[in-house]
């Protein structure tokens, strides 16, 4: 991991698909808590879900750059890119399985933000170290961000 | 896909689950390899969670695909000179 204490902190914000309404809203959330923070982010997804979070901000208030998720998992393979932390949005399996491949490959603090319908039969399937932030939210991104607000401190001060 | 959308593959397993995938080529592909997350191969670097295998048969090479939207696929793709390869450099 970069070094914390004579570097700028930076995040990966790696995005599932879109088919979940409350991904983008709550990603730019976080975007916007992290730049609050000083910490510069980095948002990756597929071409619709990087065409979600580019269209809802579209003046860049809140997101800085977005790579497509197939870069960035080479920038992060050929260790060209790293980050401090990587929140994944995760609302299936191969979400997860994107986020396992980002902890192989990469020594970014992981925060697994598990949402959707079936978040617990996804987050009971998480078998490598990371935070987990899971709630059941599909439509509503209010608890999600609610425990987006109760863990945010803590993640961002201790990882 | 990039480039692996141009070659000429069989879908063996769609819509399954990263572990559907890696149990289906350890029990029907004697000649497997593990390797890596972020193995490089077909100039795609492979998304997967650890223990990731491929696996050669005959002349094709099998491996895991996994796509945001539609979980992950297995996908067969003949090519002799990269199962040679395989074999050659048996990768972890």
């Amino acid at each position: 991991m970069p070094d914390t204490k004579t570097e700028p902190q930076d995040a990966l914000i790696l995005l599932g698909c879109p088919q979940v309404p409350i991904q983008t809203s709550v990603a730019l959330y976080l975007a916007s808590k992290l730049r609050k923070k000083g910490i510069t982010t980095v948002i990756t997804g597929n071409r619709a879900a990087r065409t979600n979070i580019e269209v809802a901000d579209p003046d860049r208030h809140y997101i800085g750059e977005v790579i497509d998720i197939d870069r960035c998992v080479a920038l992060l393979a050929e260790k060209k890119r790293d980050f401090h932390f990587c929140f994944s949005f995760i609302h299936n399996d191969a979400g997860l399985t994107y986020a396992a491949t980002v902890k192989a490959i990469s020594p970014a603090a992981q925060i697994l933000i598990i949402f959707g319908e079936h978040y617990q039969e996804v987050a009971s399937s998480v078998d490598f170290p990371a935070e987990i932030i899971a709630v059941n939210a599909v439509h509503n991104p209010m608890p999600l961000k609610a425990k987006i607000d109760e863990v945010f401190p803590w993640v961002v001060s201790n990882l | 896909m990039g480039c692996l959308e141009s070659m000429k593959h069989e879908i063996i397993l769609r819509d399954a689950s990263f572990r559907e995938c890696r149990e289906y080529i350890l029990s029907h592909f004697p000649e497997h390899f593990e390797v890596l997350p972020g193995y490089k191969i077909f100039e795609k670097y492979l998304i997967g969670v650890p223990p990731l295998y491929i696996a050669v048969d005959g002349d094709d090479v099998i491996i895991p695909y996994t796509k945001p939207c539609y979980g992950t696929f297995l996908i067969r793709v003949p090519d002799p000179e990269m199962v040679t390869e395989l074999r050659q450099k048996k990768p972890k």
